[in-house]
């Protein structure tokens, strides 16, 4: 293999050799890995990636792993559905929705990382793997964590949904609840990988996690046949997954899988947590940090990493972002299942109703073509509907009360 | 007893290695001026012209430094302060 050059600070460009590290010694500017893109260029082909197994592992030269990722679980290569109904309703040309819902195992783009991650905690040695975590991440690095026998510390803030609670204890990793937010558990998690030596797939590790988001954006580029969308529509909680899916369609161009990106990209958060869009809309990259309030957990960071690089992308792609009620997140979620059949998490009703606002202003053109990233499933978070969904008829084991109720229903219909 | 300063792993070359040093109360910008005489260098890692860099958060007793006064925020004898880089979970 060897397609990886080293590290480099995205502020002063000071080098550094491949490590478990993640800050710029001189300026604490974030370390990103970089690739030799003529050695690509050379080596991968369409033909090439399509030819491989279906799971993220076919776009393994553009990652950040050395060798083959034996003991990874399959995971990635999500569906690219074709949402006609919402588009008839929304009066788009084309709709996408990509499908991070099933992601196996632990249903959100958060395998996508966690594969990377703990792949790269595999090279580097590490016997414990660890994160700070809003729920989905929790779920990711317990599961694959196990099934890689690696011991696990999952901090979460101790307010997450019960039903994200169990979906991590049921993988028996040390669950850390921290009386605090997301931010305060994410801090003292840095002072957590400062004294031990643990791979914190979103510390340590970061510059390698961060990468599988990559891939979110080449499955959407082969999966509608080799080009990028007008418009893409992204969750934004650090601001991560947004900055490298742009880096995706822009990567695939450098190594000559498509010829141009024509992509603007769109930021969605909740109200109640909009650092990002709150930049966006003032026009500046200075994140100012606030405290969360919102049912959109997985959302919920006040105080966003990669803040300053999202707003850029916006910048450089000339899209926009907007920010929903709860009230406007608990309609998406129950408009995307009933036309689509996708049950989504809230960060999936913050993506569908952010989108909504800005087909309604004009930023995104209805003649386009637009994809939706749909990033966790609606299982993890029910809690969140609670009172909010309709209710089923309740009636007798015989035929006349479910004729009783029959007659209501279509009366009603 | 001083400010209790918490150095995050990419300063510890400065400090010898030193995971937790003694500041001087004042302002935070006071207490990094203060640090950089005691540890050469680490004052322009972390700040440039009075202002903490982009990538680094600074907190006192645990809230962040922004929902406070900033780089201003007063720190006394027994207070903790973390410095941490920002570029870190999601």
């Amino acid at each position: 293999m060897g397609f990886v050059r080293g590290l480099k600070c995205r502020e002063c460009e000071r080098e550094y050799p491949v490590e478990p590290i993640y800050v710029c010694e001189f300026c604490f500017g974030p370390l990103e890995v970089v690739y030799d893109y003529d050695k690509i260029k050379k080596s991968l082909s369409r033909e090439k990636i399509q030819s491989r197994t279906q799971n993220l592992w076919r776009y393994k030269e553009l990652l950040p792993i050395e060798g083959e990722p034996s003991e990874a679980l399959h995971t990635g290569f999500t569906p690219l559905t074709k949402a006609e109904n919402l588009a008839r309703l929304l009066g788009l040309r084309e709709l996408y929705i990509k499908d991070d819902t099933v992601t196996h195992p632990t249903l959100s783009f958060k395998d996508r990382v966690v594969a990377v991650a703990l792949a790269k905690a595999r090279e580097f040695n590490f016997d414990t793997v660890a994160c700070a975590s809003t729920g989905n991440l929790a779920h990711s690095v317990s599961a694959q964590g196990a099934r890689g026998g690696f011991k696990r510390f999952i901090f979460i803030p101790a307010s997450l949904e019960y039903s994200k609670i169990i979906a991590s204890l049921v993988y028996e990793p040390n669950l850390i609840a921290v009386d605090g937010n997301y931010d305060e558990v994410n801090r003292l998690c840095s002072e957590v990988a400062n004294k031990y030596r643990w791979a914190f797939v979103n510390i340590n590790i970061r510059p390698f996690y961060a990468e599988g988001s990559k891939t979110h954006g080449y499955e959407i580029v082969e999966q509608l046949g080799w080009r990028t969308p007008d418009n893409v529509v992204v969750p934004c909680a650090s601001g991560s997954l947004m900055t490298k899916i742009w880096k995706s369609f822009k990567e695939m161009k450098e190594v000559g899988l498509i010829d141009r990106v024509t992509t603007k990209v769109f930021a969605a958060q909740a109200t109640g947590c909009s650092p990002i869009v709150t930049a966006i809309k003032q026009g500046v990259d200075v994140i100012k940090p606030v405290k969360p309030n919102t049912i959109a957990k997985s959302l919920a960071i006040g105080n966003p990493a990669d803040g300053f690089y999202a707003t850029k992308v916006i910048k450089d792609s000339g899209g926009f972002g907007e920010d929903v009620s709860d009230d406007e997140i608990i309609k998406a979620i129950k408009l995307l299942a009933k036309t689509e059949g996708i049950f989504a998490e809230t960060a999936g009703g913050v993506t569908l109703a952010s989108a909504i606002k800005l087909i309604k202003e004009g930023y995104i053109k209805k003649d386009g073509l637009t994809v939706l990233c749909i990033t966790g499933n609606g299982l993890k978070t029910q809690e969140a509907l609670d009172g909010h969904t309709i209710k089923p008829y309740y009636i007798k084991p015989n035929l006349a009360s479910f004729e009783e109720v029959l007659k209501e229903i279509q009366n009603v219909k | 007893m001083a400010v209790k300063v918490r150095i995050p792993t990419p300063l510890q070359r400065l400090t010898s290695g030193k995971e937790e040093v003694d500041g001087k109360p004042g302002t935070i910008i006071e207490l990094i001026n203060d640090l950089d005489r005691q540890y050469p260098g680490l004052g322009e890692r972390i700040s440039e012209a009075g202002k903490l860099r982009r990538f680094v958060n600074v907190y006192v007793n645990e809230e962040d430094i922004r929902f406070l006064k900033a780089e201003e925020t007063q720190v006394k004898d027994g207070d903790e302060v973390s410095i941490v880089p920002a570029i870190a979970g999601g």
